[in-house]
């Protein structure tokens, strides 16, 4: 019973044991908030990753592929149809990617994927990673970040999803999906984030009135937007009338109205005047009519200076672009400001290398028109992803079969029903396909090595963060030892009164074992918070340094993200009491070992 | 008086039997005494040590403080050990309450040798058996004054057993304080009493396991003689009173003769023993 009192007796009095508390308390603290704050991370680019890879990737050893894309799918129904809830064929080979950027050709290695947009849509999302989307074009809307709150639409599309949603131009969006956005860039974020992947619910503002609206997300095409149209059409007339005016006798304008020869060479810099700015959205925003027609098919092609097509028409090669390939940060010079400067635009053509399919590969080339950019939040992938559409590149590299129209594919993404069966899938997929031929993995198993050196820093880092509360022990030894010493009389008196050595003993360690519940409980506690309020305590910082800590550009997060692990948490907190116990051992024998008489002596 | 409430002993058998296998009334059942009707009367319980020895080394050089002392006391007196300063009346008492083992020799209780005994054993015979008053009162500065003295017990009892009779033990422990006359210092801190309410609350303390002796050192050491005189005249009573054994260091003449026998130790050695008035 003394054990107890005295401990208790003893924390409250001594108040330079609350030093070793506090160490204890913001190890664990930090522990946690690092953890979490890891976990975060790695869960959002788990996320990600999956997002770009469906769970289960069936993939041929060859650049040929499969012959016969259908009949595989077929046999992965028959092995696992009730497991799988959509597949997608798809064809993944290298190649290369030139564009001309100010005068000069560029040049990229990429990895070409040949993608259904439909199907692979719904394989992992897919229109949540196109910046046309997050920009709110693919929805017809025009925003601008407004001064006062959110981001104000400047235009609406008439006959887009925004219009018939009910968007009206003057709005302004101050929510996305229930969680308040400040301006485009977060609104981007969060379009990006969107859980749902039908549909998203806008929080807006109109003449002081809060309303909620919800459009339905737009479904993966090939299609351009209509700016993207219309900077197509500012780009190719410029060209029209630059060859023009090179050539004047070889170009004959079939129209003949709009293309008259003019005696001053064109500036490069103004498009004709009845044409919008390329590279600016137009002011007429909303007087933009829908387009004329519908692409859905691609493959007719637009021919340069007809007047049969539309000239804003894209070629019957289209691509998403990874962000990473055509963008770059460049610095103000004036101002400071970091802003991202676009190598090329939605709307504008790229050639494309590649290699045939069959022996020996032969370089192929083609002209695609960007689509869309691709952003997903993972370097690896923005910077070296270019999808291209199946049936163009399955033609381009020779993989449609001439006598049977079979179409061949490298790679078919499955998407199952529940994660839970992938292992049970993956084996019965490797049961039914010989492994000679194909190879069955999850993402997870794709991407083993990303995964497993992130797995790695995390451990490390929490090594290296234990250490810290192990210095805390070793502050605790120090103070135990000292409070010994100071108490060697006391402990001689209870000696004297019959208490045992274990029961000596068990008061430092109570005392230490306290010490860490405190300690770790209240650093539990103060981690814990600190992860929920890590964005405010972000912002609070970036207020106090005038500069953002954690730049949203850079990281493709909104936010920090954070996942707190009830597991991790209990361990940090149950490993910083064992310390505490630990390192009160020892002054914890040495009171015990004290001598009665010469404890009694000491004064 | 009201009579002592009888706080139960450990149910541990193996301390008592140093005690109890020379007596016949075992000690768990005893009675509860009347008023004036002293606790052990009855008992002829007998401390001594034979050819005691005890000397302290440093280094190579030993430093003999005890060369064979043969000492024993009956139930019920009160034995005062006089000498001079470094003649090892202090080490005496501590190797007679077991605090400290001797070298050659033997400490028996009741016919029972004592010096022996393993530790656990050793602590709790000095927790049921043995009540320490010090010179320097040597009260715990975290605990108040009650909390010091209900201290042996919460040693005795586990947390269980201690709270189950919390409340006897604390009607107890505010009766003997009574008795001591600190009745109005229950809450105080031991930092803020005066030496002499410090060496009540310190007799108090020693009494309330129910000890057979009382082993005080220099008891009035540090007090003026008045209030010496206090102290020595509480502890009288409770010996002539409750025929407590009393084993007492003084060197102050005036003190030791109040006691029945009085020791003398010089060089290690029993000197002269006075049989007191
Ligand atoms: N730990 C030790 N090491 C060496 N010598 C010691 C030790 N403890 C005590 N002594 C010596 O033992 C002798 C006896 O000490 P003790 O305290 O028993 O004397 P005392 O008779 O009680 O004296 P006083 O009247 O001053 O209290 C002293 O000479 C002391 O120096
Ligand atoms: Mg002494």
């Amino acid at each position: 019973m003394y054990k107890l009192q005295l401990c208790l007796r003893y924390l409250r009095t001594r108040w330079i044991a609350m030093a070793s508390i506090v160490s204890v308390m913001l190890g664990v603290a930090t522990m946690i908030v690092v953890n979490s704050v890891m976990a975060g991370f790695a869960t959002e680019m788990r996320e990600r990753i999956h997002g770009i890879l469906a769970d289960i990737v069936v993939e041929t050893h060859t650049l040929d592929g499969d012959p016969d894309a259908a009949a595989r799918m077929q046999e992965i129904q028959e092995v696992a149809g009730n497991y799988v809830e959509a597949m997608t064929a798809t064809v993944e080979v290298y190649g290369m990617i030139s564009f001309k950027y100010r005068g000069q050709v560029i040049t990229r290695p990429v990895t070409l994927i040949g993608i259904d947009p439909e199907t692979k849509g719904a394989v992992s999302p897919l229109v949540t990673n196109l910046t046309s989307f997050t920009s709110g074009r693919r929805m017809g809307l025009a925003l601008e970040d407004d001064a006062n709150i959110g981001c104000r639409v400047a235009g609406v599309l008439s006959g887009s999803s925004a219009d018939t949603g009910g968007i009206h131009a003057g709005d302004r969006i101050t929510g996305c999906n229930g969680t308040a956005v400040q301006d485009t860039r977060e609104l981007a974020s969060r379009l990006k984030n969107a859980v749902d992947q039908k549909a998203i619910e806008l929080d807006i503002i109109r003449d002081g009135q809060p309303l909620t609206l919800e459009l339905p997300v737009p479904r993966p095409t090939w299609n351009l937007t209509a700016d993207a149209r219309e900077h197509r059409r500012a780009i190719i007339e410029l060209e029209r009338r630059r060859l023009e005016w090179n050539q004047p006798q070889d170009i004959v304008p079939a129209g003949g109205t709009q293309a008259a020869p003019q005696p001053t060479p064109p500036d490069l810099n103004t498009p004709p005047g009845s044409q919008p700015s390329p590279l600016t959205p137009p002011p007429s925003f909303e007087t933009i009519p829908p387009p004329a027609r519908d692409f859905s098919t691609p493959g007719t092609p637009a021919p340069l200076g007809s007047d049969v097509a539309d000239l804003s028409d894209p070629l019957p090669a289209r691509v998403y672009l990874g962000a990473g390939l055509i963008e770059f940060p460049i610095e103000d010079k004036k101002t400071g400001e970091i802003r991202i400067e676009r190598m090329v635009l939605s709307g504008e053509d790229v050639r494309i290398t590649t290699v045939s399919a069959g022996r020996p590969p032969e370089p192929r080339h083609f002209t695609a028109t960007v689509v869309d950019v691709f952003k997903s939040g993972m370097s690896e992938y923005d910077s070296n992803l270019v999808f291209c559409n199946l049936e163009e590149l399955q033609q381009t590299r020779g993989m449609i079969d001439p006598s049977t129209g079979d179409r061949a594919v490298t790679s078919i993404q499955v998407k199952l029903k529940n994660f839970e069966d992938a292992e049970t899938v993956v084996e019965r997929l490797r049961a039914a396909f010989p492994a000679h031929i194909y190879s069955v993995r999850t993402w997870q198993q794709k991407q083993g090595p990303l995964l497993a050196a992130v797995e790695l820093e995390t451990g490390i880092l929490n090594i290296l963060l234990f250490l810290i509360i192990t210095v805390a022990g070793f502050g605790i030894l120090a103070i135990f030892y000292m409070i010994v010493v100071e108490k060697t009389r006391d402990i001689g008196i209870l000696k004297a009164l019959g208490a045992s050595r274990r029961g000596i003993m068990s008061i430092f360690l109570g005392y230490g074992l306290a010490l860490g519940v405190v300690g770790s409980g209240v650093g539990v506690l103060l981690g814990l918070v600190f992860v929920h309020y890590i964005n405010q305590i972000e912002d609070g910082i970036t207020w106090m340094l005038g500069r953002k800590v954690f730049d949203e550009t850079i990281y493709y997060f909104p936010e920090i993200p954070t996942a707190v692990n009830p597991l991790t948490v209990g361990w940090v907190a149950l490993g910083a009491i064992a310390i505490a116990v630990l390192a009160s051992i020892l002054p914890a024998r040495r009171a015990a070992k004290l001598h009665p008489v010469q404890a009694l002596r000491y004064e | 008086m009201r009579t002592p409430q009888p706080i139960p002993r450990d149910a541990s058998q193996q301390a008592r039997d140093a005690w109890a296998t020379a007596t016949s009334a075992p000690v768990t059942t005893e009675p509860a005494s009347p008023p004036q009707q002293p606790n052990r009367s009855e008992k002829a319980s007998r401390l001594g040590c034979v050819a005691l020895e005890k000397s302290y080394r440093k280094g190579d050089l030993v430093i003999p403080v005890l060369r064979g002392v043969d000492l024993e006391v009956t139930s019920g007196e009160f034995l005062s050990v006089s000498g001079q300063s470094g003649s090892g009346k202090s080490t005496l008492l501590h190797v007679l309450g077991l605090l400290d083992a001797p070298n050659v020799g033997e400490v028996h209780c009741d016919g029972r040798r004592i010096d022996n005994l393993t530790e656990p054993k050793r602590d709790e015979l000095r927790n049921q058996n043995f009540g320490f008053i010090f010179q320097s009162y040597h009260l715990l500065p975290e605990l108040t004054l009650l909390e010091n003295v209900v201290a042996p017990l919460a040693i005795r009892f586990s947390t269980l057993r201690w709270w189950s009779q919390r409340k006897a033990i604390h009607e107890r422990a505010s009766e003997i304080i009574e008795k001591v006359g600190l009745g109005h210092r229950i809450k105080h801190r031991p930092s803020e009493l005066s030496g002499g309410e410090m060496q009540r609350a310190a007799i108090a303390r020693a009494l309330i396991g129910q000890p057979r002796v009382l082993l005080a050192d220099e008891p009035t050491g540090n007090l003026d003689s008045a209030t010496g005189q206090e102290i020595m005249a509480l502890l009288a009573s409770l010996n002539e009173v409750q025929q407590l054994t009393i084993i007492m260091v003084t060197h102050d003449e005036r003190i030791a003769c109040q006691a029945h026998r009085i020791v003398r130790l010089a060089e290690g050695r029993v000197e002269t023993v006075n049989q007191a008035a």
